[in-house]
């Protein structure tokens, strides 16, 4: 019986051991080859020949393709549409969640259509309208239309607000509150998880973009967000000699966003089981 | 204090009906009523607004709805001025920007239509307040219930307008596109295009483009079946395997997926492109080791590329239903599954009838929208195969291409079809629509979740 339990367990552990072995692989081999020293793209080897950190310091000193620039511009894109967005958010959940005015309703059912649309069906005529506006090719634009879909996204935000005792607002109400004190004095006080939780997935989104960000910049390189950037560095010309610089770029973008999601992980779960678990 | 209530008592119809000429007046004077009752302030930005609209209805809401009906009468080009006799260039009309300003118009007097119907309300409000002998609120205090009981008013109405402008009317504005001749032949500056009904949507279902549509419509939904059962089963057996009873570091095992989750979408797939690449990584490893003579074409071979799309897809999703199940099964009731234990029921049968039929009833609600996302799943394709291989016999798409990246190449590539582009897209919501309303109508948490 023992010896039975034991061979499970083993086989067990044998194979974890080789699904890590597939998981890590390809994570592995990209960050191996940003510190690779010879060869071009691609090689018949894992594990490099040579190390260098020339990989990493071409990323900053060529006119091509400006990496510092661009991580620049991801960063105040990204800080711009956290705030904004952000905001924009928690007001619409809080508005949706906790005032029962006649629309609501309607809003709600509305808004679940609208985000039913896929979102590359009206990104053309975005194109046109910030064209109209003669907005194209700015950064300006992407924290725009970033910010604005915000407005949609509310789902999380608000069930959470849902799970806040409305007895709190009762209450202050009977002591006077304006709605407007209830919500700056009581409710965001209380809505720091989800706040931080908004924030962080609002500042990594345009770290991952790219497609919305290609079209509003065309071919502006001096304003591309690294995802454009280091998508560009992958065209069939180019690969040869800028592989290893793209592995590279990808370690330093990945390194940041990996630790904040480590560190959102728990309102990840939240968020995906709270709305169902009641 | 929240008096709409009280004053919904009686309805504007009722109130223009009874009302003295004051009331009465202002369905034709914005804000007569206001004026006439010492809301002066309130009056004059009613009788504003009526202004300003009706000098914009004349100057510009008038032409732009005849510029929606026609879309563009001149084309760019060359034209002999009857009056001289010389041939000038004119720049012609801009079918899309009549069609833009056009809805822009409709929006505005949709607009004005509302701030019109706050101005009857507030004119019934003061019959109300005039019936009952009440003092008619200042406008100071009006705008103190933008703190209070209309808080929701000031807080949603900037993100209301940028949804507007950027979800509403682009949306609107596409669906047009879906009626009108709109493609790269036929597209400003220097062309126009026209409505031409639903000529568009006949050619997708009947016409030339059905020897595309339903191949690829086919493919979309057998991924979108595959990516999400294949992420959900195995997803839900590594967390099992990772809670056996009497394993050690489960919390390294589990680290280790995480992680690659935490890699950004684009930057993972981006690797897997290159990794599966003819001269790529893993063909050159089982060439070394001997496993086989030539690269195999796990990207460039039509039925290869589609079982390496949904491998990949299971490398990126199955550590997410790993994280989100392994907090499910931790919250399981124990006693359940000791008893049926106790009984003597084997791993296999809790499984089956106790642990699975529970994570499937809290992840229904998310299995849906994943599946909803798998229809749409742009980037998986779109970064691994880019849709290619290239398939002869589809119109501009490739073997794996979905619905929405062939939108997206329809779109934005050399064909620039964006008539096209534009009935797939209405085509892609209604089959979104039709699975979230099944989703909507048969599972209760999503339906408390989402209107409550």
């Amino acid at each position: 019986m023992k010896s039975k339990k034991h061979i499970r367990l083993s086989l067990t552990y044998l194979l974890l051991t080789l699904l890590s072995i597939a998981w890590l692989f390809p994570i592995a081999w990209v960050v191996l080859t940003s510190f690779r020293g010879e060869g071009t793209a691609f090689v018949g080897y894992i594990i490099p020949k040579t190390f260098t950190l020339d990989n990493y310091a071409k990323l900053f000193n060529n006119e091509a393709f400006p990496f510092a620039k661009w991580f620049l511009n991801t960063f105040i894109v990204a800080a711009a549409t956290c705030v904004v967005s952000t905001f924009i958010t928690v007001v619409m959940a809080y508005s949706l969640s906790r005032i029962k005015f006649k629309f609501r309703n309607g809003f709600l059912k509305l808004a679940l259509v609208l985000n039913m649309f896929p979102g590359f069906m009206s990104m053309i005529a975005i194109y046109y309208i910030l064209k109209a506006l003669n907005l194209t090719q700015t950064l300006f634009a992407l924290v725009l239309v970033y910010s604005a879909g915000a407005a949609l996204g509310f789902y999380i935000a608000k069930g959470f607000f849902d799970t806040v005792p409305y007895s709190l607002d009762e209450s202050a109400m009977i002591d006077g509150a304006t709605r407007k004190d209830i919500f700056f004095k009581i409710t965001l006080p209380l809505s720091k998880p989800i706040i931080v939780y908004t924030a962080l997935t609002a500042f990594i989104g345009p770290w991952m973009d790219f497609i919305f960000a290609k079209v509003i910049l065309g071919d502006a390189t001096e304003k591309y967000t690294v995802a454009i950037g280091l998508f560009s560095m992958l065209a069939q010309d180019r690969i040869n000699v800028w592989f290893k610089s793209f592995a590279a770029g990808s370690v330093l973008i990945a390194i940041p966003i990996t630790l904040l999601f480590m560190y959102m992980q728990k309102y990840y779960v939240e968020g995906i089981t709270s709305g169902s678990v009641k | 204090m929240n008096n709409s209530k009280y004053y919904e008592k009686v309805s504007v119809l009722e109130a223009l009906k009874k009302g003295s000429i004051d009331i009465k007046l202002s369905a034709l004077f914005m804000g007569f009523a206001n004026l006439a009752n010492k809301q002066i302030i309130k009056g004059l930005l009613f009788l504003l607004s009526e202004i300003l609209f009706l000098i914009t209805f004349v100057l510009q809401v008038i032409p732009s709805i005849h510029g929606l009906i026609t879309l563009g009468t001149q084309k760019a080009g060359e034209v002999v001025d009857p009056d001289t006799g010389i041939t000038i260039t004119v720049s012609g009309d801009n079918s899309f920007l009549f069609l833009l300003f056009g809805l822009a118009a409709l929006i505005f007097c949709a607009v004005f239509a509302y701030i019109y119907w706050c101005n009857l309300k507030s004119a019934r409000n003061l019959y109300v307040i005039k019936k009952e002998g009440l003092k008619a609120p200042s406008f100071k205090e009006d705008v103190a219930t933008l703190s209070n009981s209309r808080f929701h008013m000031t807080m949603m109405a900037v993100p209301l307008l940028g949804v507007l402008v950027f979800t509403v009317l682009p949306l609107i504005l596409t669906i047009c596109l879906a009626f009108t001749n709109a493609d790269k032949d036929h597209f400003p500056p220097g062309n126009l295009f026209s409505w031409v009904g639903f000529e568009n949507f006949g050619n997708i279902i009947t016409g030339r483009m059905a020897g595309s549509f339903f191949p690829i419509l086919s493919w979309t939904l057998i991924w979108a079946v595959f990516a999400t059962v294949t992420n959900f089963f195995f997803g839900i057996l590594l967390a099992l395997v990772i809670n056996t009873k009497g394993l050690k570091f489960k919390k390294f095992w589990r680290t280790i997926f995480v992680i690659t989750i935490a890699v950004p979408l684009f930057i993972s797939l981006l690797i897997m492109r290159n990794l599966l690449h003819p001269d790529g990584p893993l063909n050159e490893l089982l060439k070394n080791w001997g496993l086989i003579q030539q690269s195999l074409p796990f990207l460039t071979d039509p039925t290869w590329a589609k079982f390496s799309i949904i491998f990949v897809n299971m490398w990126v999703g199955i550590p997410y239903t790993m994280l989100v199940s392994t907090s499910i099964i931790m919250n399981l009731p124990q006693e359940q599954l000791e008893a049926a234990e106790i009984d003597g029921a084997s791993k296999f049968q809790i499984f089956k009838s106790i642990t699975f039929p529970q994570i499937l009833l809290i992840m229904t609600p998310t299995l849906i929208q994943q599946f909803i996302g798998n229809i749409n799943n742009f980037n998986v394709i779109y970064l691994l195969t880019g849709g290619g291989p290239v398939n002869p016999e589809f119109y501009q798409a490739g073997s794996t291409d979905l619905l929405v990246t062939w939108l997206y190449k329809l779109s934005f590539e050399s064909s620039r079809d964006y008539k096209l582009a534009s009935v797939i897209g209405i085509l892609i919501f209604v089959l979104s629509a039709t699975f979230s309303l099944i989703a909507y109508t048969r599972t209760n948490s999503y339906k408390e979740g989402a209107v409550k």
